[in-house]
């Protein structure tokens, strides 16, 4: 396999310029001509499929949602970035670019990490000019906040509800098209397959969940936009479909999966209560912004928060950290609050807790100000909990979140199969080990705003003739594929659900592979996996009929991929044998606990490639080099 | 979080296809946290109808944090459940009694058909929205951002109206079966910002006509839909819209 990121040559400064300079163009009545496939409706998919169509393509979009606005895009809280220095506090494009590269602890590529801030100040007003209604100060100009890791105010955000407000943007554009008639809306259609002739992508194949029918839909390009992969975790901040299958897929189709291990824990969830619990709940980062996060300092204090004096209490990150205090990075806080916790001195049921506490900020700026701050978030918070944040702290802990990993793609964000593009968190691109608050939004709408208008179509304007029809054997074939595996899924009296085999692998993953790893228990995780796999094979139930509309078997099919997804996860984790960002592994650190990366054996992208069923993948590295930004340790003391 | 246990019947609308039969069906539950939503009582009940080797109870959920609008159905004649501005995916046990019994039975609208036990299918709001719901503004052709000021208190109002998750709850609880509400709060938002008015009268001629065509019945001002909206769109964006278009 050959990975060829096809980075731009020459200067950093303008090469996204250069390289769209570059790209061929395709006439106006040329581009009727070509289809494009984009699987999912995020900000990333509808961003795309709306921009690809008012160019002239014609465009297809499937998504296995009923409607393309509940997309999960539509849960994010916290804000997008975008480097306009409207604070005037020193912030460039220059400085988000090296902040995205050390908040990734130099495990991304430089050059699509300058591309991301170039681009994030057209976003906003691509955003604002659809009418997506950010915050705004008194005189009518936009607002900012700050988010974890970063020094400077560059944040965008619509209340607490930024990846609604931006992702309704987007569909609105998405339906205007669909209007002009020329997006084909398909929804409530689950992707299981790519169809590849030659080594091309042309196609897919989607189940239509109110039928149970298969379909083959072929195109001259296929955008994979279909989300983060958390989910391998069971209980995370994902929505609860939220999967891993199209990506999986079309790896077992030769599609290279590059660093699967990086997983962004986020430290500010709340933690689960009761094992049937099906979710975890995000409570936005931006919260650290006014809360502090502190334990008792003495292990075992069973006293209510409020029954501790101030002298007693320990607010472990300000201690730790006095430069970021409770803004440290996700990865630094989580590993936190996880040590304090094994520690003994964590809070609430299992001793799994810490205290976000608001006081201090009630207390100088008054109730009002953090209910307009940050209403929405206690309320949701004291529904799920019963309890009132204003009156005492929130608990939080750390949950799986967003995953840095995905199918590996180029500087154009194609992956290693020719006319197969992924955007969004689908790929694996910019965030390196771990990603900097507010910065998944921005990458999504990046990659579907302009990024992929461009290459996608630079990529076609070679490729006119290849639209395969949907009777062509490759499509029988992938069709043929899937329907033997849904025939072949499980004993149907066998004495597991999904839901439960779901739950072993979730705690499988999260204590092996989550926030700390060492390799045995990688090891041991690796064995548990492969048991469950067989649990899955031989004693799954499932409901009988399997036509028609079936909800569990919709839940087989992604259980399915992401066991084995999970067996790869582990196996890179065990690879890199160095700490960095999200990825730490014990054997790897320093002497205050701090992440020790490798760069003299580690300063590469992992690309995996699938060699067959019950086969040891083969992993590759694409080495990164660092001109602009210099490898430091990453040091937020 | 409290380790109280509840027992709680779910009397439930199964109807396998649009073809068949409906009934209620009774499932009794115990030793249920106060701590779970509702619909992990239903994840619950569905593992336990998979293993009695029954068919498992089909409704709608993804985000199961109030924000997606996939969920909703009505519980005890209410859409998505008694308590206030809460989609059903956040109604949490705790409110409930030891020993309550729950009726749980679909949207019922002529626009939403059904499609399976408590899933109907919402399709209809994209169509109307398609109609002209949106901003006419191509990709790279927009103004900087801070070129448009929008006064702050604007900017919240548009906000409000823009929060609506397109739930459908609103319709359900429409005697009527009215989706004044929904289009009524995407009229609003996009007509309070200057980027919204040049297309303003157009999109809001075409929206209420797309409404009609769908088979959503006209507003009678009953105000069910505000009562129940787990948003808490008011009703006032409907005056608004019979006021100004
Ligand atoms: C709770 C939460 C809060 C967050 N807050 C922030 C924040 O404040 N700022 C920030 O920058 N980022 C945030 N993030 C991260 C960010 O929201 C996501 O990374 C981003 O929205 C992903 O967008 P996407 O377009 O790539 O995918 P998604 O929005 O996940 O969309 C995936 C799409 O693919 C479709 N799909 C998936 N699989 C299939 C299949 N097999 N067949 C058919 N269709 C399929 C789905 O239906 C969906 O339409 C947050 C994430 C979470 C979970
Ligand atoms: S107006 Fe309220 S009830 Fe109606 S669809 Fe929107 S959120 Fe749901
Ligand atoms: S499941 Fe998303 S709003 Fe209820």
């Amino acid at each position: 396999m050959k990975l060829d990121p096809q980075l731009p040559s020459g200067p950093i400064h303008d090469a996204w310029t250069q390289r769209r300079r570059e790209l061929p163009l395709i006439s106006p009545i040329n581009k009727r001509r070509f289809k494009v496939l984009v699987v999912g409706s995020g900000l990333a998919g509808a961003s795309a499929a709306a921009t690809l169509a008012e160019q002239g393509f014609r465009v297809t979009l499937l998504t296995y949602h009923d409607s393309p606005r509940r997309a999960h895009s539509v849960a994010a809280q916290g804000g997008i970035n975008a480097a306009r220095n409207y604070q005037n506090d020193g912030d460039s494009v220059e400085r988000l670019f090296l902040d995205t590269v050390k908040g990734g602890d130099f495990r991304a590529r430089e050059a699509g990490c300058h591309r991301l801030a170039e681009i994030s100040g057209a976003i906003i007003d691509q955003c604002v000019a659809q009418g997506v209604p950010f915050a705004r100060e008194y005189g009518g100009t936009l607002a900012n906040r700050s988010f974890g890791g970063a020094l400077v105010s560059r944040t965008f955000y619509a209340r607490g509800q930024t990846g609604q407000q931006l992702l309704y943007g987007a569909v609105q554009a998405l339906l205007r098209q669909v209007d002009a008639g020329r997006v084909e809306l398909l929804t409530q259609r689950d992707v299981l397959d790519l169809i590849t002739v030659e080594g091309v992508a042309r196609g897919v194949v989607c189940r239509v969940q109110a039928s149970g029918r298969l379909e083959a839909h072929t195109a001259h390009a296929v955008l994979l936009a279909s989300g983060g992969y958390s989910n391998v975790f069971h209980r995370s901040t994902n929505a609860v479909k939220s999967n891993a299958s199209a990506i999986w897929r079309a790896h077992r189709r030769g599609a290279a999966f590059a660093n699967p291990c990086f997983t962004q824990i986020h430290p500010t969830c709340i933690p689960s209560g009761d094992p049937g619990q099906s979710k975890l709940t995000l409570m936005s980062e931006s919260l650290r912004n006014d809360g502090r996060v502190w334990l008792p300092a003495q292990a075992g204090d069973a006293r209510p928060p409020h029954a501790i004096p101030e002298a007693e209490r320990d607010y472990f990150l300000e201690r730790q950290y006095p430069t970021y205090g409770n803004m440290a990075p996700r990865d630094v806080a989580s590993r936190r609050a996880r040590e304090r916790c094994l520690e003994g001195h964590g809070v609430g049921p299992g001793g799994r807790s810490v205290y976000l506490d608001f006081s201090d900020t009630i207390r100088r700026e008054g109730r009002a100000a953090i209910e307009s701050r940050y209403g929405n978030l206690f309320a949701m918070y004291e529904r799920i909990t019963g309890s009132d944040p204003y009156a005492e702290p929130m608990r939080i802990y750390p949950a799986p979140h967003y995953t840095m990993g995905g199918l590996w793609v180029d500087y154009n964000l194609m992956s290693t199969i020719p006319g197969l593009f992924v955007l969004g968190e689908a790929n694996f691109s910019e965030h390196g080990a771990n990603r900097l608050g507010a910065s998944a939004l921005m990458q999504g709408l990046a990659d579907g705003l302009f990024i992929a208008p461009a290459t996608v179509s630079g990529w076609l304007a070679g490729h006119l003739h290849t639209e395969v029809s949907a009777d062509h054997p490759a499509c029988r074939d992938s069709i043929a594929a899937v329907q033997a595996r849904i025939d072949g899924l499980g004993s149907t009296s066998g004495g597991h659900s999904c839901d439960s085999l779901h739950r072993q692998l979730g705690d499988t993953m999260i204590g092996a592979c989550g926030i700390s790893r060492h390799a045995d228990g990688l090891r041991a995780a690796m064995a548990e996996v492969r048991e469950l796999e067989l649990a899955f094979a031989q004693e799954l139930r499932l409901p009988e009929p399997r036509a028609g509309r079936n909800p569990e078997l919709e839940k087989a099919l992604r259980l399915e991929d992401f066991l084995q997804l999970a067996g790869l996860m582990l196996r890179d984790a065990l690879a890199r044998e160095e700490s960095c960002g999200a990825h730490f592994r014990e054997e790897h650190q320093s002497a205050d606990g701090e992440a020790l990366r490798n760069d003299d054996n580690f300063c590469h992208i992992a690309a995996w490639q699938w060699t067959g069923e019950g086969q040891e993948p083969t992993r590759h590295c694409e080495p990164l080099h660092y001109r602009h930004a210099t490898p430091s340790r990453r040091n937020y003391r | 979080m409290s380790s109280a246990s509840l027992r709680l019947t779910l009397r439930i609308w199964r109807q396998e296809s649009p073809r068949q039969p409906g009934a209620f069906v009774s499932y009794p539950l115990e030793e249920l946290s106060p701590d779970l939503s509702l619909l992990e009582a239903l994840d619950r009940l569905n593992e336990q109808l998979l293993m009695a080797g029954e068919r498992p109870v089909s409704f709608d959920h993804d985000c199961r944090e109030g924000i997606c609008g996939a969920c909703g159905f009505m519980v005890n004649g209410q859409a998505h459940g008694p308590q206030r501005a809460t989609s059903v995916c956040q109604l949490y046990l705790r409110h409930f009694r030891d020993g309550n019994k729950l009726t749980l039975e679909p949207w019922r609208a002529r626009a939403f058909p059904l499609q399976q036990d408590l899933s109907v299918d919402r399709s209809a709001f994209d169509r109307v929205l398609a109609a002209g719901g949106y901003v006419s503004v191509n990709t790279g052709s927009a103004p900087a951002a801070n070129a448009l000021l929008v006064g702050r208190e604007q900017a919240e109002q548009a906000f409000a109206a823009a929060s609506c998750i397109g739930c459908g709850a609103c319709v359900a609880a429409c005697p009527n079966a009215s989706a004044s509400l929904f289009v009524a709060a995407k009229l609003g938002h996009l007509a309070l910002l200057p980027q919204g008015q040049p297309e303003r009268q157009r999109r809001s001629a075409a929206l209420q006509s797309a409404m009609a065509a769908e088979g959503f019945g006209s507003c009678s001002n009953q105000l069910e839909c505000a009562a129940v909206c787990p948003k808490e769109i008011s009703a006032d964006w409907i005056s608004r819209m019979n006021r100004s278009g």
